[in-house]
């Protein structure tokens, strides 16, 4: 740390008490001991990034056959491993956990509490996701499973996939789901019990509100997911039928199962990814969110939907018309609310006066990306149009479009813009923004493509495709922008690595922000605050600083990503 | 890129031109992109009047769908350009606009109410099969069945075929009786042989896990469910075409080489062709008598 000149450091002043973590050396083994949550957040953090850095290759493996027609660099049994792989490890092993991870360190800082309710039930659930994911990726030694993440019945059968990578990817779903509910329940109670004087719900972080909902969507779907693999797994091992129609069993049923908890789990995936853009777009348009309540009820709203629009995934499944219907029209129904929280975040930016920092890029990125995703989605609830697009390209252009601008960008953007608070070091703005572009430009380039190869009728997962079909550049297209891609993610990994040490130095509120996890030092200390403030509106930090003014009689600018000081 | 902001700064109303430009651009580029690019904006079609329908209704889905997304980021691009931070700027503080809100709120909501009109109108072009063609397959009346699913034709007159998913080919048997008995019906396996301008309806099913049948000019994906029925229909118009198509519900390692193609003949034809069918079925199944025989008296079997 730099020497405490007061004069620089940014407000707040209320620094009378600081209080810093015990001056002995920080041991490795206090990683495997801690009950911190600020500790376990990063231990999330890192342990999912690394997943998604596993499943990211994994990714560029499968754009390397797909590169030319008739490829035979993966064998049929690799390449549906991989897919299965891939799927799995984004989902469960980073996009579910990583948004844990964020809540983890930030929603005790953001309501003002000193830890989340249950610091070792905490600890537990960090461990659980990490076991869980070893597991699974064991699995690789021997014979991972390939019946993809959705793992369909009878395919995912004991007959027709008779090797235990499919009982490992019972297990992670089973162990990664206890770890998601046992945290759930923690955040939920962390939320409802520990929040500062005077934060009520109207007064709530937005970001703290998807969280509160995300845990809800995490207690109504797992139960259901865990109890259907539970199904799976006597199907395969104990001589039960639910899923074997020559025994009596459905196929059908798995479906519905699955997708009652798969599409929750959608949103589970993308609420916390709306929270943090509606914590970042108000610091650097340097204006109020606009419409927080909307913002706040379209959550609401959006999460109680969920559990409705399921089968939209089942539409050429054999179900009578009505219920065909019924599905396109509340799969119609949840996109008010997400368009009513698109406008709101163009709002915020409207008028505003835009600090063009790193997190706002990705803000923004993830914005113009999640808009395509969304009217995608539109094509695909009309189940007539349903039956010429699903299981092809188009569906997975569109759920890219969905999950990497809803969680992969959005996360990005959590990391530039949090950085500075979990490391007390600024990022590179010259590398961040270079891989925003790389990463920006790289997607497009991979999945826009798509929707024309699947329009032209390729299927996924197949391993390969025929010369003659007109899908070779389009698929020639989609592998050079994977690598794009790629090379842009691999940028911010040096970003992350080399400011670590080198970064400057942050201060508290290096972004001029509002909400209380920035009312402490960077890194914050154990017990994170000495005074919580009463909270008097949706950006306390604000009012802080407001009040520090007219008390010092010091005017500080309003702009974001002033630094403390330089190495 | 500093010479691009230099030569935008100065003038603000040049710069507010140049963005117009820019939409106007983008707006002119997707319209004109939708007609010259059909193929690659829509799905397939020109097989089966079910498959044209949904082209159609796709195409008025794109169409309000350029709308909205010129418009959303048209939004999002002009305030990211417009609102940059810059001296003597200072933030509008607004926290909401309640009219506002319900104005996007209910603007969202009829247009997909627009939309789920459109598609309940153009269902039953989608999912009811005309009678066949004068020209088509002269059918018998067909008889009535049970199922309330199993699209019929006005006149209830169809042709219909099984079509059986299992790892790693499809079967097709002719024949109306191929649901209650297929014993003695002509098939073939990977390449359906149907006659032009006839309706014909399939009735599919797998036999150990899920396919999914997917010809994309001749309409959309049914998925074949062992233990369930699903049924779809088409009526190509011209004889001499082959449509391809292949499984699209992953069923195993060689999904992929799950193909199918659909061969359209003329009615004479396919009379001739199911006849040489059932002639060389039943040659094959004599002899595999024969040699089955062979092999007992020598013990083999």
């Amino acid at each position: 740390m730099a020497t405490t000149d007061y004069a620089l450091r940014p407000v707040p002043q209320v620094i009378a008490h600081e209080v810093k973590a015990e001056p002995t050396r920080a041991r490795w083994t206090e990683w495997f001991t801690t009950t911190d949550h600020k500790k376990i957040g990063i231990l999330y953090i890192v342990t999912t990034f690394a997943f998604f850095l596993i499943g990211g290759v994994e990714a560029l493996l499968i754009r390397l056959q797909l590169g030319t027609p008739n490829n035979n660099l993966l064998t049929p049994e690799h390449y549906n491993e991989l897919f299965t792989l891939h799927g799995t490890t984004m989902i469960f092993l980073f996009v579910v956990p990583m948004m844990a991870g964020f809540a983890n360190y930030f929603l005790p800082l953001m309501i003002g509490a000193r830890d989340m309710a249950f610091p070792r039930l905490n600890a537990y659930s960090y461990w659980l996701l990490l076991f869980g994911g070893i597991v699974f990726y064991s699995s690789v030694f021997w014979q991972p499973p390939e019946a993809g993440w959705f793992s369909y019945t009878p395919l995912s059968s004991e007959v027709f996939t008779p090797s235990g990578g499919q009982d490992a990817w019972i297990y992670l779903i089973h162990i990664t789901g206890i770890s998601s509910l046992v945290g759930a329940i923690n955040f939920y109670a962390t939320i409802v019990n520990m929040r500062a004087p005077g934060m009520g719900w109207g007064r709530l972080p937005l970001f703290v509100w998807a969280i509160l909902i995300y845990a809800l969507l995490l207690i109504l779907a797992l139960p259901v997911i865990a109890g259907a693999v539970t199904m799976l797994l006597t199907d395969r091992n104990f001589g039960t039928h639910f899923f074997d129609p020559t025994q009596g069993g459905s196929p059908i049923l798995w479906q519905h199962l699955f997708w009652f908890f798969g599409h929750p789990e959608v949103y589970i995936m993308i609420l916390p990814g709306f929270g943090i853009i509606s914590e970042v777009l108000p610091v650097f348009a340097r204006k109020p969110i606009f419409g927080y309540k909307a913002i706040a009820a379209s959550t609401v709203v959006i999460a109680f939907l969920a559990a409705l629009v399921w089968a939209h995934h089942m539409f050429a499944v054999p179900v009578p018309t009505v219920v065909l219907g019924f599905f396109m029209l509340s799969s119609f129904l949840i996109a008010v609310p997400t368009g009513v929280k698109i406008f709101n975040w163009i709002a915020t930016l409207w008028r505003g006066t835009l600090d063009f920092k790193t997190p706002l890029y990705f803000a923004a990125g993830f914005i113009s990306i999640f808009v395509i995703g969304g009217i995608t989605g539109i094509f695909l609830a009309v189940f007539p149009v349903d039956w010429q697009l699903t299981d092809t390209y188009f569906v997975v252009a569109h759920f890219h479009y969905v999950l990497m601008g809803g969680a992969v960008f959005t996360i990005f953007c959590g990391l530039y813009y949090w950085y500075p608070k979990m490391t007390g070091r600024m990022l590179s703005e010259p590398l961040g923004k270079a891989s925003f572009w790389l990463m920006f430009v790289g997607f497009n380039v991979t999945f826009l493509v798509q929707h024309a190869a699947g329009l032209s009728g390729m299927p996924r997962r197949v391993y390969q495709y025929p010369a003659d079909a007109g899908l070779t550049a389009y698929n020639q297209i989609s592998t050079v922008g994977s690598f794009i891609l790629g090379f842009g993610i691999l940028l911010s990994v040096i970003n992350f690595i080399r400011s670590y040490r080198r970064g400057a130095i942050a201060g508290p509120d290096p972004w001029k922000a509002n909400t209380l996890e920035w009312f402490t030092t960077s890194p914050p200390p154990v017990n994170n605050f000495d005074v919580v403030p009463r909270i008097r509106s949706v950006e306390p930090m604000k009012d802080i600083r407001r009040q520090v003014e007219r008390q010092s009689g010091v005017e500080h600018g309003e702009t974001a990503g002033q630094p403390v000081s330089f190495v | 890129m500093s010479r691009i902001r230099a030569a935008l700064r100065p003038e603000s109303s040049f710069r507010r031109r140049l963005v117009a430009a820019l939409l106007l651009a983008t707006i002119a580029s997707l319209v004109f992109a939708s007609g010259a690019f059909a193929d690659f904006l829509t799905p397939e079609s020109g097989g089966s009047p079910n498959a044209n329908q949904i082209d159609s209704l796709y195409k008025i889905i794109l169409y309000i769908a350029i709308v909205v997304f010129v418009v959303v980021e048209g939004a999002l691009f002009y305030s990211l350009v417009k609102f940059r931070a810059k001296k003597g700027r200072v933030a509008a503080q607004i926290h909401g606009n309640t009219r506002l809100e319900i104005t996007w709120t209910v603007g969202a909501a009829l247009i997909l109410v627009v939309l789920a009109a459109v598609t309940f109108a153009k269902l039953g072009s989608i999912q009811d099969p005309p009678n066949s063609g004068a020209n088509g397959l002269q059918l018998a009346q067909g008889v009535l069945t049970a199922s309330t699913t199993e699209p019929t034709p006005p006149n209830g007159k169809k042709l219909t075929i099984c079509v059986t998913g299992r790892q790693y080919i499809w079967r097709y048997t002719y024949g109306a009786s191929c649901k209650s008995n297929a014993f003695g019906l002509p098939y073939s396996y990977q390449e359906m042989v149907v006659p032009a301008d006839t309706t014909v309806v399939l009735d599919i099913e797998a036999t150990d896990v899920i396919h999914s049948w997917w010809i994309p000019k001749l309409g959309g994906k049914f998925d074949a469910v062992p233990g369930y029925r699903n049924f779809t229909w088409f009526k190509a118009p011209r004889a001499g075409e082959l449509y391809r198509g292949q499984c699209a519900e992953l069923c195993g390692r060689n999904h992929a080489d799950m193909t199918a193609r659909v061969r359209v003949v003329t009615p004479d034809e396919y009379q001739t062709w199911l006849a040489d069918q059932r002639t060389a079925i039943g040659d094959a199944n004599r002899q595999v008598v024969g040699l089955r025989r062979q092999l007992t008296s020598d013990g083999i079997l």
